[in-house]
């Protein structure tokens, strides 16, 4: 494969992350913008979506019936871990929010032990997006992984249309940039906040499904999403959609592209063994430096939310 | 409102006890033939070394750092790396350490402390996280497995550190000077600025105080106080492991300090023995101990935020 080819690929990679990155986030950065809550058990959301379909996957073959079926049980499950612990913390400080949601985590991980076992298990692509497309002639790629960027561009827009052209999309643009006042002129920010929660939890699952066939499904899947997650609101200003999306693609091509070709950048500049050593390293991190960098220029974000 | 952390006869009156009761641990654990406990009361101690230099910052200087484990991974990589490559000088360790572990919170500081609230704990955490994924990167030094060395820092002939009771009794005299500073630092004009900080920034910068500076240079203490604590751990183990830096550890790190008592000097002490207690007896009981460990956490956060620390303290005498 040549090198023009190999980076058409990889930006796709990276494209395809990004977009199951801003599924993730888009649910995070709404609830914190709104509810000025940070929710760590987000990713736990995540993994319970990809396990309940996995398990009816297996049930009854199909994936599209687990997907179905998968998006509402996880929205019930987060409604019933808002309801038990999280409404608790809506008036504590964030320090309070990231331990509780903390403990969260390490319950609902072991949870999923407990229930599924800590073997991972797998899921097999639909049939309809099974095989590979030729992008250029020779060059072929997974229509699956494509239909992955398709599926994030398109609740990209919907999302778009629903927080700008629509009255819950203005109640949300409204709530996030000043609580009290949306409150104050009669509007019933709980149920305002379930609604968005709940929106939250099915895009998260959501991701969570899709990228089952392609990863493991396994306890603590989230774990790693979260973190980068975080990174994506940050960079893209906490509560705003628009600096999610962007942030998210960011981090996916950065995330991508560092880890396919940073080691081999390193190797026409230093020697082979210094490269291979801290080339891997270097790539993991510079996703950090990214973010580093955007809030030592820009410390609200890409995209702040909230004025003033 | 009080401008001071005066320290309640309360407290004073539980350091003295519980350090007691840890002098005395090496003892006990000999006499009941379980010498395991020394080790364990030695992690214990560690943990307690570490949180209270998170609390340093956390309780009195109001910064919730989510990345406090990256300096104990970095002490621990000093010792480790150090030992690894023949260089078992204690002193040269200690040095490198102090240097290593304030050069990094430097950094990192200097880039956290320009922002603020929740921006500030997920930058930290993601500086932590940085760091960790460097150990991984490090495939020469065992990458994701970490690496096991032979040998303990040397200080003196007399100071063997493999041995278990002496290796003790150094990192309770560690525990003990790093408490005798951070109360010393709390209770300084230092100290002073950092909790007027704390409670209003823009007050203390009209009184012409660079808050900024103040601010940094305690998170600098805070993580070398980490890298000690980092240095000690690996030389217990013999294991250095990015492990040490996962983001599970800076929170475990931030529960501790939050379980002992936010507000007092010595509460992280009791803080991390109570931790690192529930985790040894709940592992104990059954391998699915973090099913009882999480609602645990979550029920400490919301009903006993104050800590232990806290039904020791005599009401009204805190500012």
């Amino acid at each position: 494969m040549s090198s023009g080819t190999l980076v058409l690929v990889q930006t796709l990679n990276g494209l395809q992350f990004g977009m199951m990155l801003f599924l993730f986030a888009a649910g995070l950065t709404l609830v914190l913008g709104i509810m000025n809550l940070v929710n760590l058990a987000h990713g736990s959301l995540y993994m319970l979506g990809a396990f309940f379909a996995a398990t009816i996957q297996h049930w009854t073959g199909s994936f599209l019936v687990a997907l179905l079926l998968a998006l509402p049980a996880t929205f019930i499950a987060g409604v019933v871990i808002e309801f038990v612990v999280l409404r608790t913390l809506y008036v504590r400080d964030h320090l309070d929010q990231v331990l509780a949601t903390f403990g969260l985590i390490l319950f609902l991980n072991e949870l999923v032990r407990v229930i599924w076992g800590a073997t991972p298990l797998y899921m097999s692509i639909p049939s309809i997006l099974g095989g590979s497309v030729a992008l250029l002639p020779g060059v072929n790629y997974p229509i699956y992984r494509l239909s992955l960027i398709l599926l994030g561009l398109v609740l990209a827009l919907f999302l778009y249309l629903l927080v700008v052209k629509t009255k819950l999309g203005m109640l949300i643009r409204a709530g996030a940039s000043n609580r009290e006042m949306v409150e104050v002129l009669g509007i019933d920010i709980r149920l305002l906040f379930t609604a968005v929660f709940g929106l939250g939890a099915v895009l998260a699952a959501l991701a969570g499904i899709m990228v089952g066939p392609i990863l493991s499904v396994e306890s603590g899947m989230g774990d790693g999403i979260l973190i980068l997650a975080l990174v994506v609101i940050v960079i893209g200003g906490i509560g705003s959609i628009r600096g999610s999306f962007v942030a998210a693609i960011i981090v996916g091509l950065v995330d991508t592209m560092g880890r396919a070709f940073m080691p081999g950048l390193l190797v026409a500049i230093m020697p082979d063994v210094i490269a291979g050593a801290v080339g891997p390293a270097l790539a993991s991190m510079l996703t950090y430096v990214v973010m580093a960098v955007v809030l030592f220029f820009r410390p609200q974000g890409l995209f702040p939310a909230r004025r003033g | 409102m009080g401008t001071s952390y005066t320290v309640t006869s309360g407290e004073g009156l539980v350091r003295t006890i519980f350090m007691l009761l840890l002098a005395l641990v090496p003892f006990i654990a000999n006499s009941v033939d379980e010498p395991f406990y020394i080790g364990f009361v030695a992690r214990v101690m560690i943990f307690g070394i570490a949180a209270v230099g998170l609390n340093f910052i956390l309780g009195f200087g109001g910064m919730a750092s989510f990345g406090h484990a990256a300096f104990i991974g970095l002490g621990a990589y000093v010792v480790g790396l150090s030992i690894h490559h023949g260089q078992s000088n204690g002193f040269v360790h200690l040095a490198t350490v102090v240097a290593v572990s304030g050069f990094a919170a430097f950094v990192i500081g200097a880039v956290c402390l320009r922002t603020s609230g929740l921006y500030f704990i997920m930058i930290t955490l993601a500086f932590a996280q940085f760091l960790y994924f460097v150990g991984v990167g490090l495939k020469q030094y065992g990458g994701d497995d970490g690496l096991t060395f032979r040998g303990h820092s040397e200080f003196a002939s007399w100071l063997d550190l493999g041995d278990a009771v002496t290796f003790y009794y150094v990192v309770w005299g560690v525990l003990a000077a790093v408490l005798f500073v951070v109360y010393r630092l709390v209770r300084s004009r230092f100290g002073m600025a950092l909790s007027g900080i704390r409670s209003n920034e823009r007050r203390i910068q009209a009184l012409g105080l660079p808050t900024y500076r103040y601010r940094l240079a305690a998170f600098v203490v805070s993580g070398m106080i980490c890298g000690i604590s980092g240095a000690l751990l690996a030389n217990l183990t013999q294991l250095v492991s990015p492990a040490y830096m996962h983001w599970t550890r800076s929170g475990d790190l931030l529960v501790m300090v939050i379980m002992g008592g936010i507000s007092s000097v010595f509460g992280p002490v009791l803080g991390a023995t109570l931790l690192l207690l529930l985790e040894e007896l709940l592992s104990a009981y059954s391998e699915h101990w973090q099913l009882l460990l999480g609602p645990i956490l979550i029920l400490v956060v919301l009903f006993a935020k104050q800590g232990l620390m806290s039904a020791f303290q005599i009401r009204g005498l805190r500012p």
